[in-house]
């Protein structure tokens, strides 16, 4: 192994303030590559499953793949690997930007962070030169502030800085941590254990590159690759030019757009009162967008510069630092727009940026969020929660309820407290748990499972719960990529959700972003890894090490006292057909497709891996217990 | 026969100049199918990679159309 890889883990202890660096143990590299899969080998072998996430004990783990940071096409990604205070999963939650480049530039594969400092602190990594700081002057402050503060302390321009903002502090449990501004590890609360260990933030500046193997091999697949991606309608004009926004109209005109808590799927003005035409993906581009983003080394360029006010005419203006856009900022995707737009049936573009801005700024999960106040607004609009709970009225549709219960959240004021909670903690306290909406106690994201009946097995099987981004078959349900099937039937559903699962493993251990599965294919990324590493892996080694990532996630869900009955859907989707429109009367039939897909996994009828399936991946030591 | 035809991200240039919203109404004869429409509108087929009827996919072009449906063509376009 001479590439792709920098060989080296840094080891911070806040508790003790100690730093260590560490040789990568490059058995586990070869199998799980890296990204998702190494970090989830890591937090394996050093975290005991039933700890509390808040605790010291829990371990914050920021790991990159051999691709991140070299200059194969969206090679920019990194992952955080920690147990979730959202839902007590193990999760791996994704980030592009910059900032995982500038870790591999500093000489690390990963940084595993244990411990809690007394005082909040944050790390300052300078290749070899690694400091904890004082950062109570930061404390209280938002990631746009904070990031701008700390780079002129250290005097760095080029420095790359993950951070929290309030939502992390205030351990809502669903906090993300946010680094380059706009870019997310968003999802399952990851911001929290951040806030827990005091850490505010991690600012790397790193002056090396990532060795490669096989420079000759190296430069003809990377262009290849480019050449793929260019050659992909797709990934050349689609996402480019209207970013993930564009699926507003996709998914709201095949009925499989979650709105009012998942009551409806669609939004319809005669049915809703709202007007997906007004927050759609070309709505954004016509009024709003001033040009797109790229994360580093990305030739796809799917982000958003955006802004709201101008000419004073906006009722949500957004103020940033004049440094840090001025009145602009970066999104929102689709899925922001979905959970603050309609999910909670708001068709008001300026609040949805406004409140996809707050979110950012605050450090906060817009799924989570968006879906929670969601639940808390059909609670409200049934009278199960009123004025007198929630200090203001919360009728699906308010522009003023979103944005105001955005920063109530991050901030842990009023009702604001009860948000933060989450959706799954919010119902069950008021009585209602059924109008939760996810699985395994996280929120779904934008896509209706009885309309899209193989994203419901996913959102069932997903190990970080209700998640799209760990099999998203609407790629083939829905989009036709690479071939197109029948999003109401359930036949076939269980082996692509495992084929894509297992695919999406490996790419995620690459540190290349999972959009380039757009416009290109598994194979497409053999002799990337190859040239990078040197390691002679075959397609059937990659499948292989994403089935082994996957299981090994499992594993550990099965030690922290998750079950095979956590595999399921809520109540709603199971039996409430949807009441309008192209996917009218559907349910999810998820007795159809779990039983097989559990065969296909080679898994028990609990659900648990057999024995074989495990000696089969290597896994075969690390037995559930 | 009428026909309402949708038309998304990078389609919306080819909708006649009196739409609004991003649809119109369309005029077509009798039984006349998709691939008809979308050639009418001067889409290249290339590019009407994701077609609905009454939000159906609907990926075979020569499905012949009736009167009062509802046609939503989108390009190649993807997300998450
Ligand atoms: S496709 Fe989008 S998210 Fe992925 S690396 Fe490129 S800009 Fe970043």
């Amino acid at each position: 192994m001479s590439g792709g890889w920098t060989g080296r883990v840094l080891r911070v202890d806040l508790s003790r303030g100690e730093i260590r660096v560490e040789p990568l143990r490059t058995d586990w590299a070869r199998d799980f590559i890296g990204g998702r899969g190494l970090g989830a080998r890591y937090f394996f072998e050093e975290v005991d499953p039933r700890v509390d996430p808040f605790a010291p004990e829990n371990k914050l783990i920021f790991a990159t793949g051999p691709l991140t940071g070299t200059n194969a096409s969206c090679g920019a990604r990194y992952m955080v690997v920690t147990k979730a205070p959202l839902n007590g999963t193990i999760t791996t939650s994704n980030s592009g930007g910059h900032w995982g480049p500038a870790l591999k530039f500093a000489g690390y594969d990963m940084l595993i962070v244990e411990g809690r400092a007394p005082e909040p602190v944050y790390l300052l990594i300078c290749d070899d030169q690694v400091t904890i700081r004082p950062a109570r002057h930061l404390w209280g402050k938002g990631v746009w502030e904070t990031e701008e503060k700390i780079r002129d302390e250290v005097g760095l321009p080029e420095v790359r800085i993950a951070s929290i903002g309030q939502a992390g502090e205030n351990l809502v449990r669903f906090a993300a941590i946010m680094n380059d501004l706009h870019r997310a590890a968003g999802r399952n609360g990851v911001g929290a254990v951040m806030g827990a260990k005091n850490l505010k933030a991690v600012a790397v500046w790193g002056t090396g590159g990532v060795p490669i193997a096989r420079p000759r091999d190296w430069m003809e697949a990377q262009w290849q690759f480019r050449r793929r991606l260019r050659e992909s309608p797709v990934t050349s004009e689609g996402l480019p030019q209207f970013g993930t926004a564009v699926l507003v109209h996709v998914i709201n005109e095949s009925g499989a757009l979650p709105t009012k808590n998942w009551q409806l799927a669609r939004m319809k003005p005669d049915e809703t009162g709202s007007d997906a035409e007004k927050i759609s993906g070309e709505t954004l581009k016509a009024e709003y967008t001033i040009r797109n983003k790229a994360c580093f080394a990305c030739t796809i360029a799917c982000g958003r510069v955006t802004h709201v006010s101008e000419g004073g005419k906006v009722r949500h203006a957004v103020t940033t630092s004049p440094r840090n856009w001025n009145l602009a900022g970066e999104g929102p995707e689709y899925e922001n727009i979905w959970a603050l737009g309609c999910d909670t049936n708001v068709d008001d573009m300026d609040a949805v940026i406004k409140a996809s801005f707050l979110c950012n700024d605050y450090g906060m999960d817009p799924i989570s969020f968006g879906a929670t106040l969601a639940a808390a607004m059909e609670m409200y609009e049934k009278g199960y929660i009123d004025d007198q709970i929630t200090g203001m009225p919360l009728p699906f549709g308010s522009a003023d309820a979103l944005v105001a219960m955005t920063e109530a959240t991050a901030l842990r004021r009023g009702f604001g407290k009860e948000l933060a909670e989450g959706a799954k903690r919010l119902c069950e306290k008021f009585g209602h748990p059924e109008l939760f909406m996810g699985s395994k106690g996280m929120e779904f994201p934008a896509y209706d499972a009885r309309a899209i009946q193989g994203m419901g097995l996913g959102y069932a099987t997903s190990n970080r719960g209700g998640c799209h981004l760990k099999g998203y078959s609407v790629k083939a349900e829905i989009l036709g990529v690479p071939y197109k099937m029948d999003p109401h039937a359930t036949k076939g559903k269980a082996e692509l959700q495992k084929k894509l699962q297992d695919s999406t493993g490996a790419i995620d251990a690459s540190g290349i972003c999972l959009f380039v599965g757009f416009g290109s294919e598994l194979d497409d990324l053999l002799p990337l890894l190859n040239a990078a590493t040197g390691v002679d892996y075959t397609l059937d080694d990659l499948l292989k090490a994403g089935e082994r990532i996957f299981n090994l996630e499992r594993l550990w869900l099965l030690r922290a006292g998750f079950t095979g009955a956590d595999d399921t859907l809520p109540e709603r989707l199971l039996k409430e057909p949807i009441p309008y429109g192209p996917s009218k009367g559907e349910v999810n039939r998820l007795h159809e497709m779990l039983p097989e897909y559990y065969r296909l996994r080679g898994w028990t009828e609990q659900g648990e891996p057999s024995a074989e399936k495990l000696a089969e991946l290597g896994l075969d030591k690390l037995r559930a217990g | 026969m009428k026909v309402t035809v949708k038309l998304f991200a990078t389609l919306r240039k080819y909708l006649p100049p009196d739409a609004t919203g991003g649809k119109a109404e369309v005029e077509l004869p009798d039984g006349a199918t998709v691939r008809q429409l979308v050639e009418r509108l001067g889409i290249p087929q290339s590019a009407a990679r994701l077609v609905m009827v009454d939000g159906e996919h609907c990926p075979e072009l020569d499905t012949p159309l009736q009167d009062g449906q509802t046609v939503s063509i989108f390009p190649p376009v993807a997300g998450g």
